[in-house]
């Protein structure tokens, strides 16, 4: 590491700050500072209360019990629920499957999987709701084969299923990324530990819970933080398959602070919900920074 | 091959196979049925474009997006490309000179500012489009392609500052040593030496940039808003018909928008794979 002794360092990093102070940073600070304002007046954390105790971002009266609309904080609350625990463990079965030395083209299935990650999001959201559309849609036509009449509907239309619908797609998107990470993760993982637990006489589960698993907590970190972000910040899906809708039904906090925005044009609520999300963000953020360390 | 092999293992081998293949079709389904629609008349698909009785191939589904009488994809897809070049280019040449500070320069407050440009890649871009569309308002550049390029450039640097930072971290540094010996400058070390070296982390650095800006919708979303200049993502959501969603053209149009991030994987896999992995997991 150098220690120079002139302003070398700064020539470096002048035309990085040149374009992230007024685009990125400054912008970061005056959204705080928007979230106290209401009209050009100071109102401490007025809007704040408001949004937190509005229906949109909680409602309480419907959650549990009733069906959806819950608020746009539990419905991103709702998604984590799911689709964290559904990528990791299907990520890691599919990455431990396709590791076997028997299975043929395992990289071609490899390829398909991860296609969910190269395609535009707004993409994917278009056929998550192709696939749930009665008649045109693969899902519906699953369940009318079952005789489950009540899922053979248009999902993204009814407030019943039109979170699940964008949820379930979801993971058809994202298992991709935990599968890459986690086939990557046992690829570095040395054969010998296997054989000498072999020798050792420990059986595949045992090897599984001693050897793989914690060899593997490094990814898991990797995996559960960026899948909390993506999961915290999921927009263009719910954008295109159910627009929030029905009434709200599949409202999810990146787009109710668009819908503030764009449709309310209440900036000063939306600077709330963007504060809000970016304060849920840091926690898997800080997190995987000190893992890191 | 297989006679070989004992009865159990033979079992093992067939159980995996179907097991992998029948996740891989599942997976595949999805891409199945828009390729079905798109190249297939909207009454063969309305009922489900499993059925194959009828089966016409058309391409009236494509002509008709590429030619939207409202939101032609073919200017969708001129603008993006209009777009995704320099806001890829930018941001890898400053990012890649930042980096370089924080990878081989020991300077004030340098641990704080690499922290800072960590906690800026998790951040949500609604965190700054409030601001920023006042911000480009006042200095003219609200939808316009610059405006959007000159967003693009700056929030693209956190990340690739990250990613490079790494790369140039695990590059030997005796060359650059000897260099200096012989009287090289700081900036003709970096340029002559450090970037050839570290040219494939540059490609992957480029590549996921110009995938990801392809594919963003959002700021586009706030930027643009005049309808020539919509980008092709954009166009998407505004093709599904008056009286009924047309998923014919949507899915030609579908195919079209994601066809460039698909052969960018196509060509570049490796770079692709370890710019993804490099990017979340190397210190």
């Amino acid at each position: 590491m150098r220690r120079p002794k002139s302003l070398t360092p700064l020539f470096f990093l002048l035309p990085a700050l040149v374009l992230m102070v007024p685009f990125v940073i400054y912008p970061v600070f005056k959204t705080i500072y928007l979230s106290f304002f209401l009209d050009g007046k100071f109102v401490g954390l007025e809007n704040y209360k408001n949004v937190l105790l509005s229906s949109d971002i909680i409602n309480l009266d419907r959650f549990p019990t009733k069906s959806p609309p819950w608020g746009a904080l539990i419905h991103n609350i709702v998604w984590i629920a799911i689709h964290l625990p559904a990528t990791v463990f299907l990520g890691l079965g599919i990455a431990l499957l396709l590791r076997r030395e028997e299975v043929k083209g395992s990289s071609i299935v490899k390829s398909i999987i991860f296609l969910g990650m190269v395609i535009p999001m707004i993409v994917g959201g278009l056929i998550i709701r192709f696939l749930f559309e009665e008649g045109a849609g693969v899902i519906p036509a699953i369940f009318k084969l079952l005789g489950i009449e009540r899922l053979t509907i248009t999902w993204t239309a009814y407030p019943e299923t039109a979170l699940f619908a964008a949820i379930l797609g979801s993971i058809w998107i994202w298992t991709g990324f935990s599968m890459l990470m986690y086939s990557a993760g046992l690829a570095s993982i040395p054969k010998d530990y296997y054989e000498a637990a072999l020798i050792d006489g420990a059986n595949k589960f045992q090897i599984f819970k001693n050897v793989t698993w914690p060899l593997l907590k490094p990814i898991t970190v990797v995996v559960v933080a960026m899948t909390l972000l993506w999961d915290l910040k999921i927009f263009d899906v719910v954008y295109v398959a159910t627009g929030g809708g029905p009434g709200g039904a599949s409202m999810v906090l990146a787009l109710q602070m668009w819908d503030y925005f764009a449709r309310a044009l209440n900036y000063n609520y939306a600077a709330v919900v963007a504060v809000l999300l970016t304060t849920l963000t840091l926690i898997p953020a800080l997190w995987l920074i000190r893992r890191r360390e | 091959m297989i006679m070989a092999i004992p009865r159990y293992k033979l079992r093992k081998y067939i159980v995996s196979n179907i097991l992998a293949w029948i996740i891989g079709i599942i997976w595949l389904i999805p891409f199945i049925g828009v390729l079905m629609a798109s190249i297939r008349p909207y009454e063969e698909i309305v009922s489900g474009w499993w059925h194959f009785h009828p089966f016409t191939i058309t391409l009236k589904n494509y002509i008709n997006a590429f030619n939207h009488p409202m939101f032609p994809i073919s200017q969708g897809l001129k603008n993006s490309l209009i777009i995704a070049i320099p806001s890829t280019i930018i941001p890898l040449i400053v990012a890649a000179l930042a980096a370089y500070a924080f990878a081989r320069y020991s300077f004030p407050i340098r641990h704080y500012l690499f922290a800072f440009i960590v906690f800026l890649m998790a951040l949500p871009q609604q965190m700054t489009v409030v601001p920023l569309y006042f911000l480009l308002r006042n200095l003219h550049m609200l939808n316009t392609f610059r405006g959007l390029i000159t967003v693009h450039s700056a929030w693209g640097l956190a990340w690739i500052i990250f990613f490079m930072r790494n790369y140039f971290s695990m590059l030997p540094t005796d060359v650059e040593e000897a260099a200096r010996i012989d009287g090289a400058t700081d900036f003709q070390i970096f340029y002559k030496i450090v970037l050839p070296m570290a040219l494939p982390g540059l490609i992957s650095a480029a590549i996921l940039q110009f995938t990801w800006v392809w594919s963003d919708f959002f700021l586009a979303l706030v930027f643009l808003q005049n309808p020539e200049k919509y980008v092709a993502t954009q166009r998407l959501p505004l093709l599904r018909g008056q009286y009924f969603v047309d998923w014919g053209i949507l899915t030609a149009a579908s195919i079209m928008v994601m066809i460039v991030p698909l052969l960018v994987y196509a060509l570049f896999q490796k770079y692709y794979i370890s710019g993804m992995i490099g990017w979340s997991t190397e210190k």
